[in-house]
């Protein structure tokens, strides 16, 4: 009990001094340790520390991914921290994060990136999970000027916005199913023997900004081709049932049924597939994995299109993580949750946020926030996640999107061609 | 018109489809049927709830969603069967009676003769703990138990009807009968009809509300609780999808009239098929607005002939 009350008037003491400041007018930074990096004390390691700062959603409905993303980002601390360190100017440091729960609301996640610079006086921050938070968040980076690496915001939009402070190592929303017009105008071709002008989309997304730009991705390269849409719903976010939508493609037969929707989405479409037996001989949506269609729908998934940013089998590699396989390993190794699923690509674009971080602070040979932001901006790197190199507005161009295909309860990569691991099935058959 | 079809290329399009093919109806509508069914069951208890109590539970759909993972909990330790999605359905509906209850003594009980806003606050922040409850026991991935039962055919496989959508369908109208024959027949069913007319004369007569009020509270939470033993069956739920449901049943019970169980029914099963040929003519898009505005025109015709009404007594 005495214990309790010592700690509590000390405390309470402590919120005191720390009002004084307030009081006489003095500015509270100059007094609070506000160094984003001070030097380890000798007893505890040779190394210093960088204080990176991040809002992730802990509990709400982003709660599983943002838990992914946490771990991608603390997986990479420590394989940097075994090898050594970040090595700025002749001397090593460690990562540390500053970690907030947003609740997956961007409210609260705008308000908890102003604590982190203001009271935790960060310097550098990661972004959190979706594109939703990363939208909220980024305008109070930017206003101080913060440089922020995110891995798990993907909306175009955030990229239109002149922002000079924000870096995103994933490929944007847009991309996200484009590849599969593509590989349909590659299958009108060689297989159908028609041209891709001939080929007819069907197209359906949910109503929120991300499947908007992969929507909006689609109809750009489809237009490219010439090709016909001749469905384009989208889904209301509380929706439950597809089938009237579905009905409408038994209707039409079209060539390519392009589709996203979250999980939700995914779960939904891929189960009401099967229960209506749609017949469809090319299926392309995103959310695969989250959704765990192979798992839940194993039968109707076959044949179906799931776009990625990473898969494990990739030829991809970098000299810390060595190569995707070796990612997907390790990490296995490191967090029991992943023993009998495949590592999320949430997690490994995380882990590859930190790599970017790490190698910008090495070529910029400073913490100055200018400096590393400049580094940041010259990104030129190949990691076990994908090339990384920015654009003028912070987004990844040097990565391609991946297409997978369900083939006998296997995600195998089919398009691009120039990473297949295995050759596209074409048609999917109803099963 | 040529003009405007050109504009709405694809809507005519979609309409010219329903007349060049019958057959799509029969699918939309069987469809629509289906699916209503199972928003007027997450829809019946609200009815009751709001007409008895007065109290306007916004934590329906969140009673949907922990009826769906208990089911899904029980399948995925017991394996998928008939026999374990009934024990689901009775499991769920026993488990949201036991909670509804509890809940009605913590919490609705304090608030029921308060304002409006105090209730949908206090009903909001149900809503909100056993979201979040939900989240933290099965983690925000999305769930569904797929029997993979092969789906009936109709009419040379154009027509395909999910054998699990009919199971619930019938569940759903077996449930809804067995209600309506208990508020009509039993002593409990007499004492909540007569509370919900005038719970003080209800009071002189000698029937205890309180208890009224606990059972049909309790009742509410355990037909939603079935919903959602059905729904997990035949689409999928997450911790944060009860304000579908929750939404759905507020427009059937507002159209529908408070209290008045088959009108729950009626206007469920429509707004089923409303939204299927919504989103099949305009796109998936309207379904919503088409069911708002089916609320709307549903709620004028109402008014005026009240209005009407009015006037002859005048």
């Amino acid at each position: 009990m005495k214990t309790i009350k010592k700690v509590a008037l000390t405390a309470l003491a402590a919120a005191g001094f720390g009002a004084v400041p307030g009081l006489f007018g003095l500015p509270g930074s100059l007094l609070a340790p506000g160094f984003a990096a001070t030097p380890g004390s000798a007893m505890a390691q040779e190394c210093g520390t960088i204080t990176l700062g991040a809002a992730l959603s802990l509990t709400g409905k982003y709660s599983t991914n943002g838990l992914h993303t946490k771990n991608g980002y603390e997986f990479a601390i420590r394989k940097i921290k075994e090898a050594g360190g970040v090595k700025v100017g002749g001397k090593c440091y460690n990562f540390k994060v500053i970690y907030y729960d947003d609740e997956s609301t961007p409210a609260r996640g705008a308000q908890l990136a102003e604590r982190l610079i203001n009271q935790d006086k960060v310097q550098y921050m990661l972004g959190p999970y979706s594109s939703g938070l990363t939208k909220a968040i980024a305008p109070v980076t930017e206003k101080y000027k913060i440089p922020m690496v995110e891995a798990e915001g993907a909306s175009r939009s955030l990229f239109n916005k002149g922002y000079k402070y924000l870096f995103a190592v994933l490929s944007t929303s847009e991309q996200y199913l484009a590849s599969a017009v593509t590989l349909a105008a590659e299958v009108a071709e060689k297989r159908q023997g028609k041209k891709p002008s001939d080929v007819r989309i069907a197209l359906v997304v949910e109503n929120d900004p991300f499947s908007l730009d992969i929507r909006a991705g689609v109809k750009e390269d489809a237009a490219k081709y010439g090709m016909k849409i001749v469905i384009d719903d989208r889904m209301p976010r509380d929706l439950s049932d597809v089938s009237a939508t579905l009905t409408k493609v038994k209707a039409l037969k079209p060539d390519v049924l392009i589709a996203s929707g979250h999980s939700k989405g995914a779960a939904t479409l891929t189960r009401q597939v099967g229960e209506m037996k749609i017949d469809v001989p090319m299926i392309a949506i995103t959310h695969c994995e989250s959704a765990d269609i192979i798992g839940k729908f194993g039968k109707t998934a076959e044949g179906f299109l799931c776009s990625t940013q990473w898969a494990e089998t990739l030829s991809y590699k970098d000299p810390l993580f060595g190569s995707a396989a070796d990612f997907n390993r390790e990490f296995k190794a490191a967090y029991d949750m992943y023993k009998n699923r495949s590592v999320p690509y949430q997690a490994a674009q995380a882990a590859a946020a930190i790599y970017v971080f790490k190698d910008a602070f090495e070529r910029a040979g400073s913490l100055d926030k200018e400096k590393v932001r400049d580094a940041l901006a010259a990104t030129d790197l190949m990691t076990f996640y994908g090339p990384i190199k920015f654009s003028p507005a912070g987004n990844n161009i040097a990565k391609p999107m991946v297409l997978r295909q369900v083939q006998n309860g296997q995600y195998n990569v089919v398009a691009p061609s120039k990473f297949a691991s295995h050759k596209l099935i074409w048609p999917r058959k109803v099963q | 018109m040529f003009g405007l079809c050109d504009f709405f290329a694809q809507t005519c399009g979609n309409l010219s489809i329903l007349f060049a093919a019958p057959v799509f109806n029969v699918q939309l509508l069987i469809d629509g049927v289906l699916v209503g069914a199972v928003f007027a069951l997450s829809a019946y208890g609200l009815a009751l709830v709001w007409g008895v109590m007065n109290v306007k539970n916004l934590a329906q759909g969140d009673f949907v969603m922990v009826g769906g993972y208990l089911t899904w909990w029980l399948t995925q330790t017991f394996g998928v069967s008939p026999w374990v999605l009934l024990a689901g359905l009775v499991a769920s509906f026993a488990l949201l009676w036991g909670l509804g209850w509890l809940l009605y003594r913590l919490v609705i009980a304090k608030v029921i003769d308060r304002d409006l806003f105090t209730s949908l606050l206090a009903t909001f922040g149900i809503a909100i703990v056993i979201a979040q409850v939900l989240n933290l026991i099965f983690g925000s991935d999305t769930q569904s138990v797929d029997p993979g039962y092969e789906s009936l055919t109709l009419l040379g496989g154009a027509v395909t009807v999910a054998p699990q959508k009919l199971f619930a369908f019938l569940l759903a109208a077996l449930l809804a009968a067995v209600v309506i024959t208990f508020m009509k027949r039993s002593r409990m069913g007499q004492a909540i009809r007569a509370t919900a007319q005038d719970p003080r004369a209800a009071r002189v007569l000698g029937i205890d509300t309180d208890r009224v009020y606990a059972f049909t509270y309790s009742l509410n939470a355990a037909i939603c609780g079935a919903a959602g033993a059905l729904i997990v069956m035949i689409w999928v739920i997450q911790p944060f999808y009860g304000i579908t449901y929750s939404i759905r049943a507020f427009v059937i019970v507002t159209a529908a009239g408070f209290g008045n169980l088959p009108g729950v029914i009626a206007s469920g099963l429509g707004l089923g098929i409303f939204e299927q040929f919504g989103g099949f003519v305009l796109g998936a898009e309207f379904q919503q607005a088409i069911v708002v505005g089916v609320l709307v025109f549903v709620l004028l015709i109402r008014q005026i002939q009240q209005a009407m009404n009015r006037q002859v007594v005048q």
